[in-house]
């Protein structure tokens, strides 16, 4: 049983980072109806912005500490928001209107793109680096139960951005748009909605997410490289188009599905090695039966 | 084997290139192996332009179908090639083709299934799951060598048995889009709700699409693995697939000149790019970008006059 709560806590910390992994994903999908393979790559840069920016900020700020964290995680989901829209203006903003896998390719094109660039050694090179510590670990008994703080620190934020996030969507003139946008973009350009302002927005939004979701995914892993994005962008991927991509609450739901079951399934052994395999059956299983995903509405094509 | 029109010429066209290359023996080594992966790519590149091309669907698994039959070929190969006399070298092969070819289309039809539902997006990552579940189950098996793979498999694929089956390829691809049966595959990539509303059972043409290509790529799986002799599950990863997709597009999707023509570029410029190893992915995925920006009909499409707008503007 304790084994049990242990793989929970685990499980829970894990999918948080692939829920808001997968919130950018199924957000871009809203509003522009394709997958952004790039997103897992500035991931990877929100990780990198991090590591260059903590010898920066802690002259300023006492590090490894709240404050000079929530620092590091502000500027880097800034800089990545940057990056976001840059993208967007650059790779994406040409094809509108053009069919589905001229903007599927190109995404994938810019993708490598990020992850080659960055392999360079005049980048960042291949090699992995050790992440410097934001918050002190500490390991908290609680019922008989270790619980690492960081897995606390990683299901707070989420919990805590997921909450701003369906504040912003639900709440604010922006989101309104940003809905109006994903229900119909040509009524919402007629009713005076600037759709490019909004899209951009999006993709900022989108790539903010993703940086602190490589911090977070980073302040676990043992160290970050140009490639790290690829295993919890796949995975997270899979979470959106599980809960139904473009649908908010089915992302989260989707990432904890996702997380859970794969920290259970490696704790099994034997089937430790076949995780992979087994999140991508899981998907193919639910699809098969929900082709939309477990929350999405399925839509009925008129003719 | 009577083709009529088209289909004749370029089924002789490429019969000859078999005959050339038997005559050439001057070819170097390294050279041979160029002409030997332009061959093979080829056929993958044709193979998944019938279902993503022709039929429309998207397909981001075809590395899955290859590595189906590369395994199932060289397993066959390592197992029998010390049991059998050296002179039934070309049976042996054929048969572990052949073998390759089958279980590569019996994955197709797997895949094909789930497709009877999914569109687009959808269908586009459980075809990438299909493939990532079949990579980790090689990785996983012992019996193919686990995570290092199958290795010292024989050296049987030569220039005449790759352009050989690249002529079949093309001959049963283009053969089965231009027939009457294969205009179906045209109308459901086209649009498949008025397809359905004409007759035409968009399933069966989906599943038909996944089947033959696969069997192609099992095909030039197991020509890949008696080339290479090394068989590794990392080299069938998602890139793999991906490489497949833009050789499709950069050649134009559903047109099989195109298709062999950016297999063959795609093939080569590589090679070319040694000297810059270290741009040359950079390069390629600019390429990707901008190719996809400036001329998404791919490369080697051009367009027909354009005919005069009928309204003034």
């Amino acid at each position: 049983m304790d084994s049990f709560c242990q793989q929970l806590i685990n499980g829970l910390a894990l999918g948080s980072i692939y829920a808001l992994i997968a919130l950018g994903y199924t957000m871009v999908y809203g509003v522009l109806r394709f997958i952004n393979f790039a997103h897992a790559d500035v991931l990877m840069l929100g990780a990198f912005s991090a590591y260059f920016l903590s010898p920066a900020v802690q002259k300023l700020l006492p590090l490894p500490g709240v404050g000079g964290a929530l620092v590091v995680m502000l500027l880097a989901a800034m800089i990545c928001a940057g990056v976001g829209v840059l993208i967007e203006i650059l790779a994406y903003r040409p094809l509108r209107g053009r069919p589905k896998l001229t903007v599927l390719i190109t995404a994938i094109g810019v993708s490598l793109l990020i992850e080659y660039s960055c392999q360079h050694r005049a980048v960042f090179g291949a090699a992995t680096r050790p992440f410097p510590e934001l918050i002190s670990e500490k390991n908290l008994e609680f019922l008989g139960l270790t619980i690492s703080s960081n897995d606390l620190v990683v299901v707070l934020v989420t919990a805590i951005l997921l909450a701003a996030m369906w504040f912003i969507v639900h709440r604010t003139r922006v989101g309104t748009a940003m809905r109006a946008v994903s229900f119909s973009p040509q009524a919402a350009a007629l009713m005076g909605i600037n759709i490019n302002r909004v899209i951009s927005f999006t993709f900022g939004l989108g790539s903010a997410l993703a940086a602190v979701a490589g911090i977070l995914y980073a302040l676990k892993a043992p160290g970050i490289e140009p490639l790290m994005g690829i295993h919890p962008g796949l995975r997270a991927f899979v979470a959106a188009v599980l809960g139904g991509i473009g649908n908010l609450p089915g992302a989260s739901l989707g990432g904890l599905l996702l997380g859970l079951l794969e920290t259970f399934a490696g704790g099994i052994p034997g089937l430790s090695n076949y995780r992979d395999a087994i999140a991508f059956a899981i998907l193919i299983l639910i699809l098969l039966f929900k082709p939309a995903g477990l929350l999405g509405k399925s839509t009925i094509e008129k003719v | 084997m009577i083709a009529t029109g088209g289909k004749r010429w370029l089924f002789l066209g490429v019969a000859l290139a078999v005959v050339l290359s038997y005559v050439s023996g001057g070819l170097n080594s390294y050279d041979r192996g160029i002409w030997i992966d332009c061959g093979i790519n080829i056929i993958l590149a044709v193979s998944l332009n019938l279902i993503l091309g022709h039929t429309g669907q998207f397909s981001l698994g075809h590395a899955g179908f290859m590595s189906v039959g590369g395994y199932t070929a060289a397993k066959i190969t390592l197992v029998c090639a010390a049991l059998l006399p050296v002179s039934m070298q070309p049976v042996l092969l054929f048969v572990a083709i052949l073998a390759g070819g089958l279980l590569a289309a019996l994955a197709g039809l797997l895949v094909g299934i789930p497709s009877l539902r999914l569109r687009g997006d959808y269908l586009a990552i459980v075809t990438l799951g299909f493939a990532e579940i079949i990579r980790v189950i090689m990785q996983n098996t012992e019996a193919v060598g686990g995570a290092s793979g199958l290795s010292g498999i024989p050296k049987y694929t030569t220039l005449g048995w790759t352009f050989a089956l690249a002529a079949v390829t093309i001959y049963v691809v283009a053969g089965l889009v231009n027939s009457t049966y294969g205009r179906g595959f045209l109308a459901v990539s086209d649009d498949e709700v008025a397809a359905s509303s004409m007759g035409i059972n968009p399933v069966r043409y989906k599943v038909t699409a996944f089947v033959v290509g696969a069997f192609f790529a099992g095909l030039a799986g197991a020509l890949y693995a008696h080339h290479k002799q090394t068989l590794t599950p990392t080299g069938f990863d998602w890139l793999k697939s991906i490489d497949i997709v833009v050789m499709v597009i950069l050649g134009g999707m559903g047109r099989t000149p195109g298709v062999i023509l950016a297999a063959i570029l795609l093939t080569w410029l590589p090679e070319q790019l040694r000297v810059f190893s270290d741009y040359r992915m950079i390069i390629y995925s600019l390429l990707i970008i901008l190719l996809m920006i400036l001329r998404p009909q791919g490369l080697f499409t051009f367009k027909r006059k354009k005919k005069p707008n009928p309204v003034p503007a």
